[in-house]
């Protein structure tokens, strides 16, 4: 019993930060509408700035001084972000700016390398409560009665500002319509400013908290980050006392999960999410989204056609050099290119889905690495031939579409945006925890290809063939009936039903298969390399895939190959120096501002420039007198 | 119910819609016959959509039933709906924003031969003579290459007019067709519904806001005021009705002076 009264004291204790951090993500939501990916980040940063803090200020009114100065600082690195990095980018189209934010945490991370260094930094214990208190026999730190006094209080703050203030009047009102917000004269971008400094801030004073029970190090960002989605998920998103009861119910699950069920505590998580979720899809607490007609963002959308004659004729002479290309002799060349194509075919599927079907996957790279590990595991564990691996993949890849798309699918916008980040979480936790069967973190080794594909040319070959044509594949479904009436229930969902089209069965069609063309891009990789490792299947996996079908341009054809070979090439040349992170956040972040249409969409923009205006830019020429 | 139920299009039987305490549609029941153009009018709130949304399974009743053809159709699906002849518009109109006018009509017509699970491009080249006719019916076949997105509104509500014939509909439901139009517009439109009403056959009930549409091209109209039916005659018993009046327009100088448009 006193075992049981400790663990759930250490659970609340910890459920203090996971709040702070998750209301903040929500709260930044609500109004802003941007899921803030770098939200991890600002946590890390506060970890570390109030760990500096701790440093200097002595005796207890120091570390609390240090505690409250982290939050005020990270809320205005937060500002910092906000005015740079979002503003110019509140205007393109939906969810770009999650791109942007993609660049801050590759920023962040880099400046916490470059100021605090490599080196895991141990957290100074509260002074005043370093000391443990004997409750029915079992020892409980006093800081953890310290934090399960102090969370109330600051969700009584936080409720308060909210429901009882001016500001809170206007977040609330902004959180249900930006626009007559603004249009009531309320400047909108002081707002979400505002916004955005409680959001960060909070998460720096999490950051900050968790200091005495755990410290800092540079992988906060990606850990905290599945867990505060689940939490804001399983709460409903936007509601405060949602947020608390998950924290509490994530961490108190969690010591217990460490003491009973070691093995899966990460999994656990997921799968109360998942329960959650199939009870109360809004989570507990959660309204039902309103999917607001939020009218035209940007401009009217231009209608996709079959590529004309010039444009196959260009994509055929590519295809050509790309067969050419191991005469020049280059190995390096060769291996490059394979991991390019390789790429492309993985962000060819998600764009399938996020481009064509409006569903915006977080968690795409459950598919890739799930392909891979298929693959991996038949040949380790059933010694399969590869080519017998090889096509097992993407049945696999796709078989656990159909079931995360099934659970997801019953969701829309960002709620279902979350929940495939979560289940792909919960696929990572299983791998990475399971260890007798997939190897755990040293992954599944020794996976190599068929003896006729061993040379390095050959697999390329292979490569090119497998993942060309399926990127063909995709392209060509794209303009079938099936991608049409995709692409109908993603533009009107209820003219769609109302003329007899299965708009859920058609989102879960094209969710199951662009989960198993994933699954062949996962095969080809892992007999690529001969290995796979969990991180195949990780959040910043599917983060890069989000990026590159993002920057590519989300609204045309190519975009998402574009975006994917771009990348890889520009990886590939930047990771060579010290701080490519910083590089690469920082050109995201470029692109993002000067290009919001992504790569091909600028391009076309510019090229639409020499010729005779198009149709759109009339028509928003004459709207405009 | 009159005995008629071999011949009526659509019956409608006590349908009853309440969100938490507020009736919506009270006990509301109608039939309409084949061929008949029925317009549906009353204030706003009146429940109009809310009777729509019921009919095509946008929305569950509370209570009664809807029959087409005789046939139960309460609270199937909207698609199954479809399929059995029943097209629709929309007072807030949903198009395809992504696509050409005639891709839109397109696809309603790959939905109608059940080809939308067909993986082979081009969809784009599919029925596009039916999709042309369907245009020049409403009339815009020169717009038929636009992006739908850039469409003036009047435009949209002819589309999803040629988006509903798609599916050779026995049964037209049409939410304040003409809302948002010019007056020359609406006349044309109405016109449009009245030539197809009688050439195909197909019986339209529609909701209205303007009087002189309704006077002009109803057959029939029905009155509904806070959820209830309180009128259904032909349109001169309507004009006269002075609870009607009473109760839609507070005095009704607009049904005294519309007689020249009867």
């Amino acid at each position: 019993m006193g075992l049981f009264i400790a663990q759930l004291l250490t659970g609340l204790a910890n459920a203090a930060t996971l709040f702070l951090v998750a209301s903040g993500l929500s709260l930044i939501f609500g109004v802003t509408r941007i899921v803030n990916f770098a939200h991890g980040s600002f946590y890390m940063l506060g970890a570390f700035v109030g760990y500096s803090l701790m440093q200097v200020l002595p005796g207890a009114v120091g570390f609390w001084a240090s505690v409250l100065l982290t939050g005020l600082i990270v809320g205005l690195i937060g500002v910092i972000v906000e005015m740079l990095v979002l503003r110019p980018v509140y205007r393109a189209p939906e969810l770009f700016q999650l791109v942007a934010t993609f660049g801050v945490i590759l920023v962040i991370q880099d400046l916490t390398l470059m100021i605090w260094g490599a080196e895991d930094v141990l957290g100074p214990r509260a002074p005043g409560l370093k000391g443990i208190v004997r409750i029915m026999d079992e020892p409980v730190p006093t800081y953890d009665l310290a934090l399960i006094a102090l969370t109330p209080f600051v969700l009584f703050a936080l409720w308060y500002l909210i429901s009882r203030t001016r500001l809170g009047v206007l977040v609330r009102a902004a959180t249900q319509d930006r626009e007559m917000v603004a249009a009531l004269g309320v400047n909108q971008a002081w707002l979400f400013t505002g916004v955005f400094f409680l959001g960060a801030g909070m998460a720096g004073l999490g950051g900050a908290i968790q200091l005495p029970k755990g410290g800092a190090d540079l992988l906060m960002d990606f850990n905290i980050l599945a867990a505060i989605f689940v939490v804001v998920v399983i709460g409903g998103m936007g509601s405060l006392p949602g947020a608390y009861i998950a924290a509490v119910l994530i961490s108190v699950l969690n010591v217990f999960g460490v003491s009973y069920l070691p093995q899966s505590t990460l999994v656990l998580m997921f799968v109360v999410m998942a329960v959650v979720l199939t009870i109360r899809p809004y989570g507990l607490l959660g309204r039902e989204e309103v999917v607001g007609e939020h009218g035209q963002v940007g401009e009217p959308e231009r209608p996709i056609k079959p590529a004309s004659g010039r444009a196959r004729m260009m994509v055929g002479v590519l295809l050509v050099l790309l067969l050419a290309l191991p005469m020049t002799g280059s190995h390096f060349l060769v291996i490059l290119i394979t991991d390019i194509i390789i790429f492309c075919l993985f962000a060819a599927s998600l764009h399938f889905l996020l481009g064509l079907g409006g569903l915006v996957s977080f968690g795409h790279a459950a598919f890739f690495g799930g392909g891979a590990y298929v693959a991996g595991l038949l040949v380790i564990h059933a010694e399969a031939p590869m080519e017998l691996a090889f096509l097992l993949a993407p049945l696999g890849a796709g078989l656990l579409a159909v079931i995360i798309g099934w659970l997801c699918l019953r969701l829309t916008g960002v709620y279902f945006a979350m929940l495939t980040l979560a289940m792909a979480q919960l696929l990572w936790s299983l791998v990475f925890q399971w260890d007798e069967f997939t190897g755990g973190d040293d992954g599944l080794v020794d996976v190599w290809p068929a003896g006729w594909l061993s040379e390095a040319n050959s697999y390329f070959y292979f490569t090119a063939i497998v993942g060309v044509g399926g990127i063909i594949l995709l392209r060509h479904i794209a303009h079938s009936p099936f991608g049409y009436a995709l692409r109908a229930s993603r533009d009107s969902q209820r003219q769609a039903e109302a003329t007899g089209i299965n708009t859920k069965r058609i989102q879960w069609m094209a969710f199951t298969l662009a989960g198993a063309m994933a699954g062949v891009a996962g095969a080809l990789f892992v007999f690529s390399k001969g290995s796979v490792f969990p991180n195949e299947m990780e959040i910043a996996k599917s983060f890069d895939g989000l990026i590159v079908v993002f920057l590519g341009g989300v609204k045309t054809l190519s975009g998402g190959v574009v975006g994917a070979a771009t990348l890889e090439l520009v990886k590939d040349y930047l990771t060579r120096f010290e701080y490519w992170r910083l590089a690469l956040g920082l050109l995201i972040i470029a692109v993002v501002v000067l290009a919001p249409y992504g790569i091909v969409g600028s391009f076309r923009k510019l090229f639409d420039r020499y010729r005779q205006p198009s149709e759109p830019e009339t028509v928003a020429a004459e709207s405009r007198q | 119910m009159t005995g008629n139920e071999d011949t009526a299009v659509l019956s409608v039987i006590d349908l009853s819609k309440s969100f938490g305490g507020i009736h919506a549609l009270n006990d509301v029941s109608f039939e309409v016959a084949r061929g008949e153009l029925l317009a549906l009018i009353g204030p706003n709130g009146a429940g109009k959509t809310t009777c729509f949304n019921m009919l095509m399974g946008q929305l569950k009743p509370t209570r009664g039933n809807v029959y087409l053809h005789g046939e139960k159709i309460t609270g199937r699906q909207p698609r199954r709906i479809w399929r059995k002849g029943v097209g629709r518009t929309f007072q807030i109109t949903g198009t395809y924003q992504s696509m050409t006018v005639i891709e839109n009509i397109q696809m309603a017509l790959i939905s109608h031969h059940r080809r939308l699970y067909s993986l082979r491009p081009y969809a784009t080249h599919l029925y596009r003579d039916q999709a042309m006719r369907l245009l020049e019916l409403v009339g815009m076949p020169e717009q038929a290459e636009r992006a739908c997105a850039i469409l003036a509104y009047g435009d949209l509500k002819r589309l999803e007019l040629a988006i509903a014939l798609c599916h050779e509909p026995t049964l037209l439901l049409m939410d304040e067709p003409t809302a948002g139009m010019a007056p020359r517009e609406r006349i044309g439109l109405m016109q449009l519904t009245a030539d197809i009403v009688s050439e195909r056959n197909v019986s339209v009930l529609f909701t209205e806001h303007d009087m002189d549409v309704v006077f002009t091209h109803a057959h029939r109209i029905m009155v509904l005021n806070r959820g209830e039916l309180i009128a259904n005659g032909s349109v001169e018993e309507i004009r006269n009705d002075p609870l009607v009046q009473e109760v839609y327009l507070g005095g009704g100088s607009v049904f005294a002076a519309s007689d020249g448009h009867a």
